[in-house]
């Protein structure tokens, strides 16, 4: 066990470091430099303008010796002005000559300077990264739940009507993808003239003018179900349905098992069989469904906090990549990279928990 | 001329559909909730074995809900009619009903001559076995033929998809024209954007857009994932290896990051798409030769000529594709010639260009794990041993013996790897990379219109509700092929 983990975090190093290599080799050509010096600058700058910008900050070096002075495993570039100043990635033009750092990278613990925000990159990702990890966990608290409940409702009795309006449920959630569930609640909940608020406001039900509000904005410090319930169900609904169905299927595999006849035959409750007897052994596969949803969760998080303008690390990816903000974007992509391979692998090792027939060797 | 109402003259249906639906639901409910309530015997075998059907207070309550279904379909089929027959007087519906005609005739031929040869169409006429194949299956075609008439043939449309009329800007639906040439058509069915053109047919126009991307960007990603998948299945080893690790490296993106890398006008000047496009387009290409080599290599005479003339005609499609105005990179600093623009036989945009191969490459490497999965399952199968007893080459067992073997399962996934096709480009859409910003397209127009959802939902829920219709019908009819293929 301890050498499969082993392994599997060699994997992810490597992986990370390819993947951080072809956002940087992308963020890093030409014609994206250019777009960044002169929204930096101005945009009127000339050619040879924009090129002295770059060479000055830096960015006209070969892309490996970058790549590793982000890493830190190369020395920051040191530019001496016409007029005398040395400016140099690690320090300012004022800091003591004696004070100044050769290396400043990721492994030095520097992330770099956003250029949209005018911040340092570090305490930007983590501010952000709090904000949707709220947004998360409001999500998972939500989904999981219902989802399960769906699928093990659905499975408890393949074929009845139940199963057919719940399967049908699932499958209609799987087909909406957040920009239109979104689009869909905001127009019917959270629109002052249009869908249910207006009705509910005449008749005196609800006190403020809409049911829902359309914008998560105000939720970034004070989170209620009143400006918070929507973004949180359009992100929920689209993944429920998939976790659904596998309970669903593992529910009803469960539910054709010898020890379950048994226990009928044996004339324990029906409510029994599904709690006690059953809903253990079928909760083994959605649990690796859940933790492979939670990358999927990301993508869902992008279109959701664009869409109602909640500013969290979506947010930030959209701001980072639509800016050309290299060092933020690594930080962005490094951070993703980790849940996206993080959860795999805690799928893979909590799999071997619950299931006591699988062993790794 | 005054606006139209959802269902102008028919109006006097609504609260019968109101009714029906009602009791529909409220049967079910109740028959849901009575089913968790324990009762014995409720099912009774008559003469013969024949189950007869359920009994009691749950039999009862099922019986009225599906005589209340059957009735609202009814109702809707009358709708539709009327609309077809008495067109706007019928209300939105009715236009709706009499613009989407030829939709309505193509569907109806379509579902007749199926339901009539489905014993000889194979795992086609299968699907009509299955209601939920069928629901699909009409909800797929309806916007496949949406999209070749209205987006071929300018049919079904009722105005220009980008021209601008004065005074209908964020019109609520059902508007008329304020100063319509009596020629003209006289509303705008589902209302103004805001830059006052006809949300029905940009609706219409962008369905084009979907039916004509998304089939084939899937197509495009099945042929790389399955030459690349099945060698990695079949023989393992180090090739497995690095190939599924290129294929998660890619999976580990998050999806809208590698769009915003890819998908930038800053990327298409540096002609990486192009060399993207140069790549994945090769597969199919690839995929042909391997399959008809491996199949007649042992009769040359047939082999040669066959090879020559499918890949001569592939290869010139693939050139088409691949070079606009006779060049395959155009960057600024250098070019690379590609085919001279006469025997150029389609141009690309380079934006539509871009959005097909982004969309591809991030398809293939699921494709490529499925494929690879199924491989790695079916060559322990006792027909390949067979095959390699008798002395086939590798590539004849992976496409001649593996890959029609695998071939169920592929179809599922390729009907719902078009739905997820279809997001991604709505995705795409949304966030405004890609297309141009007056493209008729689902997703570019949803992100047009939530600007001002609260004020004027219209403008996007059109879109949005066609998105989610077409990816349904694909998930369903997904399903209904699950259904009938491992009935077999």
């Amino acid at each position: 066990m301890g050498i499969f983990i082993l392994r599997r975090l060699g994997v992810m190093l490597l992986t990370a470091l390819c993947l951080t290599f072809i956002v940087f080799w992308l963020t890093n050509l030409y014609p994206n430099l250019e777009k960044l010096a002169k929204t930096q600058g101005n945009f009127r700058m000339s050619d040879e303008a924009v090129a002295s910008y770059l060479e000055n900050r830096g960015y006209l070096q070969p892309t490996p010796i970058k790549f590793g002075q982000w890493l830190g495993v190369a020395p920051g570039w040191v530019t001496e002005a016409a007029d005398g100043k040395v400016t140099g990635r690690c320090f300012s033009s004022d800091t003591p000559v004696d004070a100044r750092p050769t290396f400043c990278g990721i492994l030095q613990g520097d992330w770099g300077f956003s250029t949209v925000f005018k911040e340092d990159v570090g305490p930007t990702v983590l501010t952000r990264l709090a904000l949707t990890g709220k947004l998360m966990l409001c999500v998972l608290l939500l989904m999981v739940p219902s989802a399960l409940i769906v699928g093990v409702l659905a499975g408890m009795r393949e074929g009845s009507r139940l199963d057919r309006s719940l399967s049908t449920f699932s499958i209609a959630t799987t087909a909406t993808p957040e920009y239109v569930s979104g689009v869909i609640f905001i127009a019917v909940l959270a629109s002052s003239r249009f869908g249910l608020s207006p009705w509910l406001a005449e008749m005196g039900w609800i006190d403020s003018k809409t049911l829902f509000l359309g914008s998560a904005t105000s939720a970034m410090e004070n989170a209620t179900f009143w400006n918070f319930f929507l973004p949180v169900l359009t992100i929920s609904l689209y993944g429920m349905g998939y976790i659904a169905r596998m309970t669903r299927a593992s529910m009803t595999e469960v539910m054709t098992a010898q020890y379950i006849r048994t226990a009928r035959l044996k004339g324990v409750k029906f409510s029994d069989i599904v709690l006690k007897h059953a809903l253990r052994n079928a909760l083994i596969a959605p649990f690796t469904v859940i933790m492979l949803q939670i990358p999927w969760l990301l993508n869902g998080v992008v279109i959701v906090e664009t869409l109602f303008n909640y500013k969290g690390f979506g947010w930030l990816l959209v701001q980072a990549a639509a800016n050309n903000d290299i060092e933020l974007l690594l930080a962005v992509s490094v951070v993703s990279v980790i849940v996206v391979l993080a959860t795999q692998l805690i799928s893979d090792i909590g799999y071997v928990f619950l299931n006591p027939r699988i062993r790794i060797t | 001329m005054e606006a139209l109402t959802w269902t102008g003259s028919m109006g006097w249906l609504n609260p019968v559909l109101g009714l029906a639906v009602g009791v529909m639901v409220l049967a079910y409910a109740v028959q849901i909730l009575v089913s968790f309530v324990p009762s014995a015997g409720v099912r009774t075998i008559g003469s013969g074995g024949i189950a007869a059907a359920n009994q009691g207070l749950s039999g009862l309550l099922g019986r009225a809900g599906s005589y209340a279904f059957l009735a609202a379909l009814m109702i809707v089929v009358v709708y539709l009619l009327a609309g077809i027959v008495m067109g706007p007087a019928a209300g939105i519906f009715g236009g709706l009903a009499q613009q989407l005609l030829p939709v309505w005739i193509a569907l109806a031929v379509l579902f007749v001559v199926s339901l009539k040869f489905k014993r000889s169409l194979g795992l086609y006429g299968k699907l009509f076995d299955s209601t939920v194949g069928m629901i699909g299956f009409g909800l797929v075609m309806f916007w496949v033929f949406t999209g070749v008439f209205g987006g071929v043939f300018d049919m079904l449309i009722t105005h220009d998809s980008l021209s601008q009329v004065s005074g209908m800007k964020n019109k609520l639906p059902g508007t008329p024209l304020a100063r319509a040439e009596p020629e003209e058509f006289q509303w705008f069915l589902l209302g103004g954007d805001n830059l006052a053109r006809d949300v029905y047919s940009r609706l219409v126009k962008g369905s084009w857009v979907v039916v004509q991307i998304a089939p084939m960007a899937t197509l495009f990603a099945f042929m790389v994932g399955i030459t690349l998948g099945l060698p990695a299945g079949y023989y393992g080893g180090k090739l497995d290896v690095f190939l599924s690790f290129l294929a998660n490296l890619i999976l580990a993106f998050p999806v809208i990051l590698l769009f915003y890398l890819l998908v930038t006008p800053e990327i298409v000047l540096t002609g990486i798409p192009n060399y993207m496009a140069l790549v994945l387009f090769i597969f199919p290409l690839v995929f042909l030769a391997v399959l008809l080599n491996s199949r007649f290599y042992t009769q040359p005479s047939l082999r040669t000529p066959l090879l020559i003339i499918v890949l001569g005609i592939a290869g010139w499609l693939y050139l088409s594709l691949v070079s606009t105005d006779g060049a395959i990179v155009d960057a600024p600093t250098y070019r690379i010639p590609g085919l001279p623009a006469f025997v150029d036989l389609f141009d690309i945009d380079p934006g539509v260009l871009v959005v097909f191969v982004s969309v591809v490459f991030v398809n293939a490497p699921t494709v490529f794990r499925i494929v690879r999965g199924l491989a790695l399952d079916i060559k322990t199968r006792d027909y390949v041993a067979a095959a390699q007893t008798r002395g086939e080459g590798p590539w004849y067992i992976m496409l001649w013996e593996i890959l029609p073997n695998a071939r169920g399962p592929l179809i599922v996934d390729f009907c719902l790897r078009i739905g997820y096709t279809t997001i991604l480009l709505g995705t795409l859409g949304f966030f405004g990379l890609g297309l141009e910003s007056e493209s008729p397209d689902w997703g570019t127009t949803i992100n047009a219109g939530r600007r001002l959802l609260s004020l004027y939902p219209h403008a996007a829920i059109a879109p949005a509700v066609a998105l989610l219709s077409l990816v349904l019908g694909l998930n369903l009819l997904a399903d209904g092929l699950r259904e009938e293929s491992l009935r077999d």
